[in-house]
């Protein structure tokens, strides 16, 4: 664009393309700094109020009953016991919510209390409202319900036999297929059938569950006269849940008011309306009195959509040099009750699968299953960590079978940036190659690999994630994400998003951004989020998308005030408006940094030339970087992360102990806007892959009517500090021309590789390899023990030179 | 969050106030409370009134007497395990106390406490929704079946306290009172076979102090354990090893020996037939064997806790084995 603007005189208060001096590149004073979050303070001093510390006059306590059953018919429900207590105010049950929802717009399959049936045990069928909990409490045993119990399936393949009984009530086709995904490019028939070497293997990811430390919790209030609805709600999309209120309480959006208070961490678990919301929002409707539902840890487990547990089956085509030929895969996905994210946790599980390698052929065929467990939805990484796995460990078992060192092979075969995979998703920046160079030598790998004795081993993995999605979850072709930025007199700057801080630190990313454009310190800046009646819509933290989409908004208001700001000081100084820049809480002449002004006194300048102060920013995605079939737009992202993980194990061949000694995480996010809060991410992603891998496992027990094998987090462990090893994170910056100042995702796609790379390390230091998570200690040692019988029966050589038990002992 | 049924709660300041507030039926006491409060959360009992002790001081000493280290009930496990005196006369407590759970249930729990620890099973604690779901709850709780062994009329629930091996093979004595006179009872005495009443204390007893007699002749101890994680777990596997010795060297020769192990049922089993062992030298590699095996050979886990009771066993076997190596360094 023509720079029409040059002395500041005629600046103009629309202005709104890029101008040159926008894009000229200047010294950053903020980005790739480390910052302190925003709302650290409050945190580390216990003062942050959290959802459930929210008390309002007058606050009744929702409690909700739930089946004891994991599969029956509702034959009669009787509340009058329940009603007739002294202390309850409301009671609701499924027919007061007949309308169903779902996050999927295809796929409202669930009521916010069962009407008809039950469909694992926890489900929800009555809700009442009380003076106090434990009257809540002992009001819902009051309630009678009388149960026709059915078959019940725990096993996806088992649930889609074709005399099973049918268990969600809102499923189509009347029996339990909730998704199935074929999708073919090239022929992998004969990519594989005609390659020098074909890797077959049969992996099974054990279900896991998020664990925020945080419970779900709501609170809901009706203002008298208005009739506004508001809902607190500790939830990641404040947005979708609005929308699915409105819909299933028949209430206009424009009278529910959605505010989402500071979140003690949700990774997914929190990424859609739960039966709390919207039973805290009816109560409060029947009884005119906020009310509060807080869910026990054992409700968390039951409202799960965590990852989804699934069989894969895996055949990979390599030639001689190791690269592959053909990818086929067939997968098996255990849903739960609920299709949740479901839909498109399907695609996932095959459409993520085609970078950092390149594929010349690739067939997936995944299936999804209803079965009588808690739903399945997305968790870190949604639906693409479980191939991962699988993928990551077939590459391993042909760098071994072909005599190639594993990161050899994987460079080998690396897309490269700029191009579209073989589904036709488009890459754009790629930094896989420095992500693997970063940790090789950083661990030492070329040298230390081949010297380390038995039980002590490295292991590699390679992933990438999406930066968001390019189409949202339901069609429309507004922006998907919006900002607003004003500025006031006193020098400070307000920023409104819709956008959900659950942890990550994206209000901290706005205000870097901000503070970056407009020359405020952090502490200047008021980040007000996800409250529905101040902030434009946004659609939430899920997919990675907000550092990408949200931030390129900010970044459009941030650098429309600039202008402002810089023209009017330019103006009275009489210079070019590229002359002034804003830094340090000043307005700096850039050729004669002496002449400066306090940024207040330049928002005031601004002020009298252009009126109030506030600029609207918006990004809406590429909607040309994805292949023309049907579910080709499912994966497409405008930018791709990637990432390398090496570990260091040790494992124990005497208990299958494996001890991980250490990890080496590289990962390319574009350009790191915050480092430590991308360190931060990357730390937390790897730790959380290691806890899937070494100790994690969310199991129903058929052989036990049907019960969480242990829904509290004694029975299931999360590891504790001293159990994590130590985590080197690694920044590596391709810049992706999409991303605000090239950055990209940096939530979900650390966690990707971490589980395979601990697994190939394993391979290394025992020669056993696991294909079932978790790598628990009887599996491990099981494993062990067979590949000594078979090194004793002469079939295998001693893996490593492994001494053997009695040498050991003596 | 879960709640607490509701209960009175009483404070004395002495043992002879807490003995006379025990009298009331279903009394319970609770001193840290790390084990009765998720009990009564999970409803596995409602008890009208829990008698504290916080305020009882008598019951936090650690002293030598007659020969003995006597530690008070009230004792905090972080005490037991940092003491001078513990550490001096009992490392392998001192071992074990440090190992129970994470830093902040042993900042809270007591010595007491953890003898006194409930057996704990994955079929009993949970929520009450949870057993009622399960089919209605198990001899433990509100049931009359058992899901460890089917048709099982006995509870078989896992001792799971860290110090009770130890404590057993110290030959440690417990003081109670309040009963009709007050009355010393041999740790190894203390448990029983029944997970129900799976202590010899009576309801109305209170258990003052923890007596360990002072070693007279050297002595090598240790405790090992194995669960998932490396803090706040449960024993998985434990078991406390006690060589007596003529001299304090590997080199010395063993005049007792005394393995216990917990986690089996609700009552620490003392490993028995490690005669071979005596007049053997510590840094004989047999040593290391006959305990392993004889541990292997008869200690059976139960599925009452979680991880594959076969697993446990071989682990037993592993672990002992490289205790005792341990000891012999």
């Amino acid at each position: 664009m023509a720079d029409r603007d040059t002395t500041g005189e005629g600046a103009t208060p629309d202005a709104g393309g890029a101008s040159a001096e926008d894009t000229a590149p200047r010294e950053s004073w903020q980005i790739g700094a480390s910052h302190r979050k925003v709302d650290a303070m409050e945190r580390m001093r216990g003062v942050t109020r959290y959802t459930d510390d929210l008390k309002l006059p007058g606050l009744l306590h929702c409690k909700i009953k739930r089946s004891p059953h994991a599969h029956a018919n509702i034959v009669s429900m009787d509340t009058s016991k329940a009603m007739a207590m002294e202390g309850v105010f409301a009671v609701v049950t499924g027919k007061d919510f007949p309308i169903p929802y779902g996050v999927i717009p295809w796929t409202p399959d669930e009521n916010a209390l069962c009407v008809e049936k039950v469909c694992h045990v926890g489900d929800g069928v009555a809700a009442v409202a009380a003076a106090d909990e434990d009257t809540a409490n002992a009001a819902i045993d009051l309630i009678e319900v009388e149960y026709e119990v059915l078959p019940a399936y725990y096993d996806p393949q088992d649930a889609l036999a074709e005399d099973a009984v049918s268990i969600n009530p809102w499923s189509r086709k009347g029996n339990n297929l909730s998704k199935d995904v074929v999708l073919e490019f090239g022929d992998p028939d004969a990519a594989i059938e005609g390659a020098d070497l074909v890797v077959r293997g049969d992996y099974h990811f054990e279900g896991t569950t998020h664990a925020a430390i945080e419970p779900h919790c709501a609170v809901a209030s009706v203002e008298p006269g208005s009739g506004v609805l508001t809902v607190w709600s500790a939830t990641q999309v404040s947005h979708y849940l609005h929308r699915e209120l409105a819909k299933v309480l028949e209430v206009p959006a424009h009278r529910i008011r959605v505010i989402q208070p500071p979140l003690g961490g949700a990774f997914g678990g929190k990424s859609e309306p739960f039966d709390l919301e919207f039973c805290v929002a009816k109560l409060s409707m029947m009884t005119g009195r906020p009310v509060k539902c807080l869910y026990t840890r054992e409700e968390v487990f039951y409202s799960h959509r965590g990852r989804h547990p699934m069989k894969m089956s895996y055949e990979t085509g390599f030639s001689k040099d190791g690269k592959i030929t053909g990818v086929a895969s067939r997968t098996f996905l255990d849903g739960g009750a609920y299709s949740s994210f479901g839909l498109v946790t399907t695609y996932y599980s095959g459409q993520l699968l085609c970078a950092p390698y390149d594929f010349p052929a690739y067939r997936f065929h995944s299936t999804r299953a209803y079965t009588n467990k808690p739903a399945c939805g997305p968790k870190r990484g949604h639906g693409s960590v479980q191939p991962r796995f699988a993928m990551e460990i077939q590459l391993d078992k042909a760098a071994e079978q072909l005599g190639l060192d594993p990161i050899d092979l994987r460079r080998r075969n690396h897309i490269g940036s700029d191009r579209a995979t073989i589904n036709g998703l488009m890459v754009g920046s790629n930094g896989f190659l420095d992500c693997l160079g970063s940790v090789e030598r950083r661990s030492g790998w070329v040298t230390r690999r081949p010297a380390l004795g038995y039980g002590r081993g490295l292991g590699i993995a390679g992933s990438t994630y999406i930066s968001g999605t390019n189409y949202p979850i339901y069609p429309n072709e507004m922006p998907q994400a919006a900002v607003q930025i004003c500025l006031d007199r006193s020098g400070r700057a307000r920023v409104f998003s819709g956008a959900n801080d659950i942890g990550q630190g994206s209000n901290t990313m706005l205000a870097v951004i901000t503070s970056e454009e407009l020359g405020l310190p952090l502490e200047d800046i008021r980040v007000l989020s996800a409250d529905s009646d101040l902030c434009p819509v946004d659609l939430g933290a899920y997919s990675s998308r907000i550092t990408l989409m949200v931030g390129n908004a900010c970044l459009d208001a941030a650098k429309k005030l600039r202008r402002k700001v810089c023209g009017a000081v330019a103006k009275r100084w009489e210079v070019p408006r590229k002359r002034v820049t804003l830094a340090g809480r000043r307005a700096i002449d850039i050729e004669d940094p002496e002449r400066n002004v306090p940024l207040a006194e330049a928002f005031q300048w601004a002020e009298a030339d252009h009126g109030l102060l506030g600029e609207t920013g918006s990004y809406n995605t590429p909607k040309d970087r994805h292949g023309s079939y049907r579910g080709g737009t499912i994966g497409a992202s405008p930018a791709y992360s990637f990432t390398a993980h090496l570990a260091e194990v040790d494992v124990d061949d005497e208990t299958g102990v494996v001890s991980v000694e250490r990890i080496w995480c590289a990962h390319d996010c574009g350009r790191a806007l915050s480092r430590k809060i991308v360190e931060g991410q990357i730390e937390g992603s790897s730790y959380m892959g290691f806890g899937e891998a070494i100790m994690e496992e969310h199991l129903v027990d058929g052989a036990h009517s049907g019960v969480h094998a242990g829904p509290n987090l004694l029975d299931y462990r999360i590891p504790t500090s001293v159990d994590t090893p130590d985590i080197e994170a690694i920044i590596v910056e391709a810049p992706d021309a999409q991303g605000p100042y090239g950055a990209k995702e940096a939530g979900e796609g650390p966690l990707h590789s971490s589980i395979p790379a601990i697994a190939n390390a394993i391979y290394d230091a025992v020669g056993v390899r696991l294909d079932r998570l978790p790598f628990s200690p009887p599996r491990v040692l099981a494993a062990i023990e067979e590949r000594k019988a078979r090194e004793a029966s002469g079939e295998l050589a001693p893996h490593k030179g492994n001494p053997g038990d009695e040498k050991r002992s003596a | 969050m879960l709640r607490l049924p509701q209960f009175g709660i009483e404070t004395p300041s002495t043992v002879e106030d807490a003995v006379r507030l025990l009298k009331t039926p279903g009394a319970r006491v609770v001193a840290g409370g790390t084990d009765i409060l998720p009990n009564l959360k999970h409803l596995l009992d409602t008890p009208p009134v829990l008698v504290s002790l916080a305020a009882v001081s008598a019951l936090r000493e650690v002293k030598v007497e007659e020969g003995a280290l006597v530690i008070g009930a009230a004792v905090t496990l972080t005490e037991v395990s940092e003491h001078p005196l513990v550490r001096e006369h009992a490392p392998s407590l001192a071992e074990a106390a440090g190992l129970v759970a994470g830093p902040l249930h042993r900042n809270m729990g007591t010595l007491g406490g953890n003898v006194n620890l409930d057996v704990r099973c994955r079929y009993v604690n949970q929520t009450k929704f949870w057993r009622d779901a399960l089919g209605g709850g198990c001899l433990k709780s509100e049931g009359n079946v058992c899901f460890v062994v089917p048709k099982g009329r006995n509870c078989v629930a896992a001792l799971s306290a860290d110090t009770v091996p130890v404590l057993v093979s110290l030959d440690a004595t417990f003081d109670l009172v309040g009963g009709e006179a007050p009355r010393s009872t041999a740790a190894q005495d203390y448990y029983r076979a029944d997970g129900i009443h799976h202590i010899v204390k009576e309801p109305e007893e209170l258990m003052i102090a923890i007596r360990i007699p002072v070693a007279t002749t050297p002595r090598r101890a240790t405790y090992t354990k194995w669960s998932v994680r490396r803090s706040i777990d449960f024993p998985l596997v434990s078991a406390a090893i006690r060589f007596d010795l003529d001299e304090d060297s590997s080199h010395g020769v063993i005049t007792a020996a005394k393995v216990v192990v917990g986690v089996l049922n609700p009552r620490p089993r003392v490993v028995g037939r490690l005669d071979d062992v005596i007049g053997k030298k510590l840094s004989d590699p047999a040593v290391a064997r006959i305990v392993s095996e004889a541990v292997h050979k008869q200690c059976k886990p139960l599925e009452n806790v979680p991880y594959e009771a076969p697993y446990r066993r071989s682990m037993l076997r592993v672990l002992t084995r490289r205790a005792v190596r341990g000891l012999a360094r």
